[in-house]
């Protein structure tokens, strides 16, 4: 019966290497159990063990990934089946792994990367005494984020998406000594709680219609379901996959969550979990074609957040906190991108993957630039950084040039080819969306290189301050063990979008899982002066940053037309007065409007309810007198209604 | 006993609670005039016991000196356990009278009902419940 | 009307067939509780203790092997999935899958009460007669759930009441609010108990009859006054959802459960839990199943209400025992959503929570009993902040309970409430699990509050100490603890078991 069901659907039971992919969950838990348990015993050698049960996952699937492409395109959905999990007459949840060239993908993608930052952790947590337990979270993260894109179900995936956040709460809060740590824990959780509801609705409701929630099975029936069911549903899973991807409205949490320690940034909070949203519509792409007017909603969320992100990282000086916002930001492209349809899809998944690149190799280069500054985030202390460190600089430059969509580096084919699409819709959809894209390359452009050229160039600050626990500041290279993984991360933000996308490579690969790429419309306009204009725009934003930021020296091309903006900015004296009142003023102005709008509608909606509550709760707790009488009367009194009622409604 | 009840009411339509109704109101009708006629033909003869509340013995003020003002509480557990017998006595009676009628059975059960009464009864004399003192 | 009556009592009475296999284990705990009282009117004081705790385990174990004993020739008699059940004293008892279920319940979470009651080691250190107590209760809470007509139920409602009452005001140290709270259930009980019976009586009236399905049979196209029937089914459920502690007839809960021995609050927080609901399913589904539609929105209605004041009032307790018990009215509403669902998924979900729920519940007192200060438990919650750091162990473990009650993937408290809460969607409550859903994320919030408060703040200066448990209260808390982790991983035995099958009326 389940045989029959899975091969209408184009889905295989699991034959050989497949069979053992229970190990890919089966090898970080194991990690992290040993490591909790064992407790201080495994001091010693716990980093290796969180290590080697990484790279052991990405070992065995690389073998998994090589030996799927060896299949015939058709056989590439399969499914391995563990055992019944919830068998309880008609609901019967089974719990088994959907291994197809999607989730594959993710694993490649979770355990390599994941690897790459264990290793890096040994150097960047070497003084911190809880590093065990560091990566025991890590490891239970790892094991996770893998069941969350494994699970053959929207269930398995709710488990996996449950234990991210769990570890993610975890770990922002690693620091918890320190009270914004566990400020920002806590919202990061409350915050995912709200999508978590969504995507728990969405689920109750597939199987309150369908009464099933796995993959195959709710695919093949979701075309039976009216209209506004499969709308109901898939906004419902968009709502999950804002709160777990920080998206427009649920944004918020994810820069606080930059508290923790920046490996945990760079891999939970920039490359694997808070992609999983992309991650959820993609794999829900059989709902999402349904329906148009849900792909509309994710691609104005999309297209709100990028622009969001974007403007807001313009005014932030913490290193971190930029990275986030454009984090948020460039995440917003992946969900413009997948809120597309057939034509986007795959470019979502595409730039998740250069995305997973660059931004990891940009965190971990801000945190070897944290290692070396005595953990200070603050741009404005630093500057003039890339000759005490030249490959951080070497790696983060690149990481920097492939996010900006520097031609041919990542960034530039996987970026590109969103915009491209966005401009493709229909009518007034393709401008709108198309254009917002494209304001975001400049204002990417112009934050980023301002966050460069106040880290790495310019005046050494930093000489003469003294970190907020009164040391000078020393800055130095990072060890081998931190550099290794920025320099493979490097190499891979440089070249990863051309192999990707190189005759389609990618979208070849991912054809089983999320259908054909479809090509766009008819952009209005020709790809080639698309791809001119956005580089365009970026050349823009660069050089406002360097007009702005780089201060001196200001390249003054005319200066017989010379507008008080450069005249002002050539004067020293209110250089920087300027540069504040022009830019970050109405930025900060605009950034601040937002963040007022993001705490107090948002935040005050959330904290509002809660208080609200709690308000009533003191007032009602007044009537737990411990008088019997009144206690008597309470009962008296909720017996009258019970009985009232049942004889009102029998009678009326 | 209902169907023979439900079959005496008049199938007039008239509603079979029409006479539970008619006995509330005389129940009522003569405990009022129960009470209202008392004082009026009643002899006028006051002592001390006559205004007690309760004719039971215990004055209710003032307190008793001993005990800090209360009653001793083994006079409460006294008075308890003897309901408890009491009630075991009022089972025994109506099984005696069907006792032809419920055969060994009844024997059975009457005893098993008897013998749980007397672990409780041996569990208060063993605890010194009967001790006056 | 008197020769009538004559006439009737002049026949030979015949005994009623009795399946002694059936009840053997109701019989063996009120049997052993009987010897408990002997125990204690016979034996010298200072060898009371350890016999009478060797007496009571002995009946749970006996009461448990004769269970077991029926269950697999029950099992073995009928086809492939086992006969029903069998209906036994002229049809007072009815042991049916659902009451063999409640019935294992019962035993297994008896025994960790027992173990918690019997740990001395703690500042247990009750009245020895809290072990007979205990006996008759468990059989009490037996019968209630097995009971087939509204006459049994309530005999059995008082067996496992009046034991409950007097074991809430056994605690010896902090007498007075154990003595309280004695009180109050009392007082508030004996007002339930004549809610139920005015119910009784009414539906009587209606009926003819106090058996369950006669009260089915008579519901089902009669002429006669639905008065009686409604107005008979409104006060019954009273009195039962008052020992469910549903709200809003939960008002005892938190003064007691804050009151009494801690052990005792654990098993009276379980076990009469179990009964209750066990009652209530058993009463709506065998005698109310047809009129359904009447009835079905005004529990709705106190579904939600228990469900809001168990969420809102938990907010803020600041005292643990005091949350658990509003946690306990939540959880009762939730158990109402199942029970509501007149479905085979609705009863087979709600005996899974109700399982679930003792498990966490029990272990979860367990721990609390552990912590204290110099003058007894430390239940205050501003002396619970910074315990992490000073025992990790037993804050890891209530962590786990609380996530558990929260409901949250992992544990038995999330499988719980997602069957309960997909049943009730299969029965088109769908609006009402919506509701549930945003109950249950606003209790989550106060039991997160505990693990912020344990994880999160500095220890305060006299901070409780946390005692080192005897080895029957480490049983206990391994065994809830292990058992919450086992049915939030794998359900499926018991999920299977549950849903075995129906009542027999």
């Amino acid at each position: 019966m389940t045989h029959t069901l899975l091969a209408a659907e184009g889905a295989l039971p699991a034959a050989g290497v497949a069979q053992s992919a229970w190990l890919l969950l089966a090898l970080p838990l194991f990690g992290a159990a040993v490591l909790l348990l064992g407790g201080k015993a495994t001091n010693k050698w716990g980093h290796l063990l969180g290590c080697a049960t990484v790279i052991l996952a990405f070992v065995y699937g690389l073998t998994l990934f090589l030996s799927t492409t060896s299949l015939k395109a058709a056989d590439r959905i399969q499914e391995l089946h563990l055992f019944s999990w919830i068998p309880v007459d008609s609901l019967s949840i089974d719990f088994g792994l959907r291994l197809d060239p999607l989730s594959l993908t993710f694993v490649l993608l979770i355990t390599g990367v994941g690897s790459l930052i264990h290793v890096y952790s040994i150097g960047y947590m070497s003084h911190d005494t809880d590093r065990r337990k560091f990566f025991a979270y890590l490891n239970l993260f790892v094991a996770a984020m893998l069941l969350l894109v494994l699970g053959n179900g929207f269930v398995t995936l709710y488990f996996g998406w449950e234990g991210v956040g769990l570890a993610s709460y975890l770990l922002i809060a690693f620091w918890q000594h320190k009270p914004a740590a566990a400020t920002a824990a806590k919202k990061a959780f409350l915050m995912n709680r709200v999508g978590d509801v969504g995507l728990a609705v969405a689920i109750f409701l597939m199987w309150a219609n369908l009464g099933t929630t796995q993959y195959t099975e709710v695919f093949a029936k979701i075309g039976t379901l009216d209209g506004g069911t499969v709308l109901a549903i898939s906004l419902l899973l968009l709502l999950g996959a804002c709160g777990k991807s920080g998206q427009f409205p649920l944004q918020a949490w994810l820069p606080d969550a930059m508290e923790g320690p920046t490996p945990v940034s760079a891999l939970i909070h920039a490359a694997t979990m808070v992609t999983a949203g992309v991650y959820l519509i993609a794999r829900s792409n059989p709902i999402y074609d349904l329906t148009a007017d849900g792909r509309l909603v994710v691609t104005i969320i999309g297209t709100v957040t990028l622009l969001i992100g974007c403007v807001i990282g313009c005014a932030y000086d913490d290193i971190k906190k930029v990275l986030a916002y454009s984090t948020v930001s460039q995440i917003g492209y992946m969900i413009l991108g997948v809120g597309l349809g057939p034509v986007g899809y795959a470019l979502g998944i595409t730039h998740l993957l250069t995305h997973g690149f660059f931004k990891a190799g940009l965190f971990l280069g801000a945190g070897s630039v944290m290692h070396g500054m005595n953990d200070e985030v603050d741009m404005r202390q630093y500057g003039g950084l890339a000759k005490k460190m030249p490959i951080t600089f070497a790696t983060f430059g690149l990481g920097y040039l492939a996010l900006i969509g520097f031609p041919f580096l990542s960034g530039f084919y996987s970026k590109d080819a969103i915009i491209e699409a966005a401009f493709g819709q229909e009518g007034w959809r393709g401008w709108v969306f198309g254009g917002a894209a494209m304001l975001g390359v400049a204002l990417t452009a112009f934050y980023m290189t301002r966050l460069m050229l106040m880290t790495f160039f310019g005046e050494q600050r930093w000489k003469n301050l003294k970190s907020s626990d009164g040391r000078d500041y020393h800055p130095h290279e990072s060890p081998a063990v931190m550099t290794v993984p920025m320099i493979i991360l490097a190499v891979g933000s440089v070249f990863a979008g051309f192999l990707l996308t190189n005759g389609n490579f990618l979208a070849n690969w991912l054809e089983p899982s999320l259908g054909e790429l479809k090509e766009a419309g008819h952009p209005p306009l020709p790809a080639a002066a698309m791809t001119a204009l956005s580089l365009g725009l970026m050349v823009v934003g660069v050089g406002l940053a360097w007009l702005f930021v780089g201060r001196k020296p200001v390249p003054v091309t005319k200066p017989e037309r010379v507008s008080w903006v450069v005249r002002a900015a050539r004067a020293d004296l209110y250089g920087n007065k300027l540069n504040e009142t022009l830019f970050a003023k109405p930025g900060e102005a605009l950034t601040k409007g937002l963040v007022i709008a993001d705490d107090k509608a948002v935040d005050g909606t959330v904290t509002g309810i809660a208080g609200a509550l709690a308000f009533l709760s003191s007032r009602l707790r007044r009537t737990q007198t411990g008088f019997v009488r009144s206690y008597a009367l309470t009962m008296l009194g909720g017996s009258v209604l019970v009985v009232a009622a049942l004889l009102m409604v029998r009678f009326s | 006993m209902l169907e023979a009840f439900e079959a005496a009411a008049p199938s007039s339509g008239l509603d079979p609670y029409v006479p539970l109704v008619a006995l509330f109101v005389l129940a009522a009708a003569f405990a009022v005039f129960s009470v209202a006629a008392a004082p009026l033909v009643g002899p006028r003869r006051y002592n001390k016991a006559k205004l007690d509340a309760y004719e039971c013995g215990i004055e209710p003020s003032p307190q008793p000196i001993v005990g800090g003002g209360r009653m001793p509480v083994a006079y409460y557990l006294t008075a308890m356990l003897f309901i408890l017998f009491d009630i075991e006595m009022v089972f025994l009676y109506p099984f005696a009278v069907t006792s032809d009628q419920l055969g060994f059975f009844g024997v059975v059960e009457i005893v098993l009902f008897i013998a749980t009464v007397g672990f409780a009864y041996a569990y208060v004399w063993r605890r010194g419940g009967l001790d006056w003192n | 009307m008197q020769e009538q009556f004559l006439a009737q009592a002049q026949q030979q009475v015949n005994a009623p067939d009795i399946a002694y296999g059936a009840i053997a284990p109701v019989l063996i705990v009120l049997g052993f509780a009987c010897l408990s009282v002997l125990v204690e009117a016979f034996v010298a004081k200072e060898r009371r203790w350890g016999l009478q705790i060797g007496v009571a385990a002995a009946a749970i174990v006996l009461a448990g092997a004769s269970l077991a004993a029926f269950i697999s020739s029950n099992d073995a008699a009928g086809g492939p999935t086992g006969k029903t059940g069998v209906t036994t004293l002229a049809g007072a008892v009815s042991v049916d899958k659902p009451a063999l279920f409640l019935w294992g319940t019962l035993l297994a979470l008896g025994v960790l009460a027992l173990l918690l009651i019997a740990d001395r080691t703690v500042g247990g250190d009750m009245q020895t007669e809290v072990f007979p107590l205990f006996l008759f209760a468990l059989g009490g809470m037996m019968v209630f759930c097995a009971a087939n007509n509204l006459l049994t139920m309530f005999i059995a409602l008082e067996v496992l009441s009046l034991p409950l009452y007097l074991m809430c005001g056994l605690a010896r140290k902090r007498r007075l609010i154990s003595q309280e709270a004695a009180v109050k259930y009392f007082l508030l009980g004996a007002f339930a108990s004549a809610f139920f019976l005015y119910g009784l009586a009414l539906l009587y009236g209606y009926a003819g009859s106090v058996k369950l399905a006669d009260i089915a049979t008579a519901a089902v196209g009669t002429d006669r006054s639905d008065t009686l029937l409604f107005g008979g089914l409104g006060l019954l459920v009273v009195g039962l959802l008052f020992k469910g502690s549903v709200g809003p007839f939960h008002t005892w809960t938190p003064d007691v459960y804050q009151g009494a021995p801690t052990s005792v609050t654990a098993f009276m927080a379980a076990c009469t839990k179990v009964a209750a609901f066990g009652g209530i399913l058993r009463v709506l589904t065998v005698a109310f199943q047809s009129t359904q539609w009447e009835w079905r929105g005004v529990l709705w209605g106190v579904a939600i209400a228990s469900m809001a004041i168990g969420a809102i009032f938990g907010l803020t307790q600041t005292d643990v025992k005091r949350m658990i018990a509003y946690s306990s009215v939540a959880h009762a509403g939730f158990l109402l959503v199942g029970a509501i669902a007149m479905n085979t998924d609705g009863l087979s979900s709600t005996l899974f929570y109700l399982l679930a729920y003792g498990f966490t519940t029990i272990a979860s007192f367990g721990v609390i009993s552990l912590v204290r200060s110099g003058s007894g438990e430390a239940t205050d919650l501003s002396q619970w902040a910074g315990l992490a750091k000073r025992s990790p162990l037993l804050a890891g473990v209530f962590t786990f309970l609380l996530l558990a009650l929260a409901g949250i993937p992992l544990t038995s408290g999330f499988i719980g409430k997602f069957v309960v809460f997909s049943a009730a969607l299969r029965d088109g409550m769908a609006p009402l699990v919506v509701i549930a859903l945003v109950f249950s994320a606003v209790a989550a919030f106060f039991y997160l509050r505990v693990v912020v408060l344990m994880y999160f703040s500095e220890p305060a200066e006299d901070g409780p100490t946390v005692s080192v448990p005897g080895a029957f209260t480490t049983v206990a808390i391994t065994l809830g603890t292990f058992v919450t982790l086992l049915l939030g991983v794998l359900p499926g035995f018991v999920l299977n078991w549950a849903s075995s099958g129906g009542f027999l009326s």
